[in-house]
């Protein structure tokens, strides 16, 4: 039955494959979305465990989160450093992180911060230690899979946050590796890590180290034509400050108490994670349910498109059909061959829009530094993709039933004097 | 008997085709139905074979009463004992030659004999066209097709229904000779329902059937 079956799809290839591309466009259309919105989904609740709050300088809050947690878009400004005082200050707050924001290594934005940024994301070493010293760094696990970075080795940062936007590299102020972070399958990944006084110190910005040692830049690099951490104090001289800060509240007093007291009594904004990621995903929602809509209305298109098939097949073969009832196969078998024909155009389009929506998700992560940014894994499977390939296969089922019921029915008798 | 009908009648919406037809086939004889169009020779032939069930009468294939069983059954008693040859059904469009055979012997039954196939399509001059599909196959070819389809299960009754219509003289000798030969061969009984007159000389042994005008 499965031999014949085959045959009888590769006697008609080119409508056996077009109805293999229409499911596998819809399946692939399917799984993409499914693909994306999940792994988007679980990437923005990942990374933003454990992070209550974001300060930073007013602008778009959906913006302050993209770019201080997400590390996927521009920084709204700069705060004053001793914001970071202030929330420390307060009982309601456990933590306040500061990142410092401004250069790139290959694409690979380096955050000035703590050593408590690691504890957000459960970060442990995998090779080396910690940085201590100025100009030492710490490389997330894919930064140094893809940089192919080693202990001891030294880099230039350069200007920007991004490749698509890199500028002159700090050739006076290299950074060494000191430590590579395992996987985590966070933010944290793709970042490379320093104190926020390197980041100071490459950007030219006096500053006092743990000392209490005032740090000169060296001539000729104090930038002020960009959103580094920079401004300048009432000598004119720069002034340290940082991109952003990550709140963590103590108690739940915090959550109803400081957004206010930030947004009403100070010059910067606080962003709630949990607010806009959810806008966030709402937009993204809306748009992802009218594909969804689209890649369903795909698939039954394709299940219509093998019902039309085999419709039209079942009437032409009558005559095989009876000269297989007439050889000894059994109704059902003759059945069965319909069936298992339109299965098998069912399973072809299951098996290669699998595919087909993975390698366009790969593509998709390789030519939009965005989604690569999302940290997309192409090739991970979901599991509501075996139920799109259950659906997709009862389609296939629903569509070849009625052919094969006709072949079914067919009348030997009759169809045997017509051919006498 | 390899095949007996008694008192065997069908019709078609009132329209008597056979009334009260009798035979009696003993193993290994060889018989011409001879009966121009309409006589009713393709209906005995669904008869025979359980494709139809007829009104009246019994049909007896190798000692099991046909026209009693259930159609599965029925089925199960046809691919076991009957090879059928067709006018225009020959082989299944989508396989080779060659996969057609293989699938007639699988459905009777048989078990795989290559040899066989290959022996068939040699004594029937279509080894070249093993490898060919029925559209890429002529007339005289497809029709010999058919019958190694027909023989490649080694029936105990073959019955072929014009047989040699599309095959010119020298063909239809060959093929005559083929069906005779290989019944011999397997010890089956052969039954030809024809109207080309050509065959009374491989096989004497004719019955007459004619058209009935009456209504039922």
């Amino acid at each position: 039955m499965f031999g014949l079956a085959i045959a009888y799809l590769r006697d008609r290839a080119l409508t056996t494959a077009l109805n293999v591309l229409l499911l596998a466009i819809a399946v692939a259309t399917l799984v993409l979305l499914l693909q994306f919105s999940t792994q988007v989904t679980e990437r923005f609740e990942r990374d933003a465990k454990g992070i209550d709050l974001v300060v930073g300088a007013k602008g778009s809050p959906l913006q302050l989160i993209l770019s201080s947690i997400y590390q996927i878009d521009q920084p709204t400004g700069n705060i004053p450093l001793d914001s970071v005082d202030l929330l420390r200050r307060d009982p309601a707050v456990a933590r306040a992180i500061p990142l410092a924001l401004g250069d790139n290594f290959r694409g690979f934005r380096i955050v000035g911060t703590e050593a408590e940024y690691l504890e957000i994301y459960n970060a442990k070493l995998a090779q080396g230690r910690i940085n201590r010293a100025e100009a030492e760094v710490v490389m997330g696990a894919s930064v140094a899979r893809n940089t192919g970075a080693k202990l001891g080795q030294k880099f230039l940062g350069s200007h920007g946050l991004g490749k698509e936007e890199e500028g002159h590299e700090h050739e006076a102020h290299p950074f060494t590796t000191v430590g590579i972070l395992a996987p985590t399958g966070t933010v944290i990944d793709r970042l490379i890590l320093t104190s926020v006084e390197s980041v100071w110190e490459v950007h030219g910005i006096e500053h006092n180290d743990e000392q209490g040692k005032a740090h000169d830049h060296a001539a000729g690099e104090a930038h002020h034509d960009h959103d580094e951490p920079v401004v300048l104090d009432e000598r004119g001289e720069l002034k340290p400050e940082v991109t952003a800060l990550l709140v963590t509240y103590a108690n739940a007093s915090g959550a109803i108490r400081i957004p206010g007291m930030i947004n009403r009594q100070t010059g910067m904004q606080s962003a709630v994670p949990a607010v806009e990621t959810a806008r966030l995903l709402n937009l993204f929602g809306s748009a992802i349910d009218g594909a969804r809509l689209f890649g369903w209305l795909l698939a039954i298109t394709g299940g219509l498109s093998i019902f039309v098939a085999l419709l039209g097949v079942a009437r032409a073969r009558e005559g095989d059909m009876a000269l297989l009832r007439v050889m000894g196969a059994m109704r059902a078998t003759v059945f069965g061959t319909v069936l298992l024909e339109g299965i098998l155009i069912a399973s072809a389009g299951v098996i290669a829009g699998v595919v087909l929506g993975h390698t366009m998700l790969a593509l998709a992560a390789a030519l939009f530094p965005t989604l690569a940014d999302l940290g997309l894994q192409a090739w991970v499977f979901h599991p509501g993709e075996a139920l799109i390939a259950l659906a997709v296969l009862a389609v296939g089922v629903v569509a070849a039933l009625t052919p094969a019921i006709k072949v079914f029915r067919v009348d030997l008798a009759r169809t045997l004097a017509r051919a006498s | 008997m390899i095949l007996a009908l008694a008192d065997l009648s069908h019709d078609f919406g009132g329209q008597h085709v056979l009334n009260g037809f009798s035979l009696d086939l003993p193993k290994g004889q060889h018989s011409l139905l001879l009966g121009p169009s309409g006589s009713g020779k393709t209906t005995l032939i669904n008869l025979i074979a359980g494709l139809l069930t007829p009104k009246s009468g019994t049909v007896i294939v190798g000692g099991e009463l046909m026209s009693a069983l259930r159609p599965a059954a029925r089925d199960d008693l046809r691919r076991r004992r009957i090879g059928l040859i067709f006018q225009t059904l020959r082989l299944v469009s989508a396989l080779d030659l060659r996969s057609n055979l293989l699938l007639a012997q699988r459905l009777c039954g048989e078990a795989r004999d290559e040899a066989r196939i290959v022996e068939l399509l040699d004594r029937l001059n279509l080894s070249h066209r093993a490898k060919g599909f029925p559209r890429d196959l002529s007339q005289g070819e497809a029709q010999r097709a058919a019958i190694a389809r027909a023989l490649v299960g080694k029936p105990d009754l073959l019955i072929a229904d014009e047989p040699t219509s599309a095959l010119d003289d020298v063909n239809t000798a060959r093929v005559a000779k083929l069906l005779i030969e290989t019944a011999d061969a397997n010890g089956s009984t052969l039954l030809i329902a024809t109207h080309d007159a050509r065959l009374r000389e491989f096989i004497p042994t004719t019955l007459q059937l004619a058209p009935l005008a009456l209504a039922a």
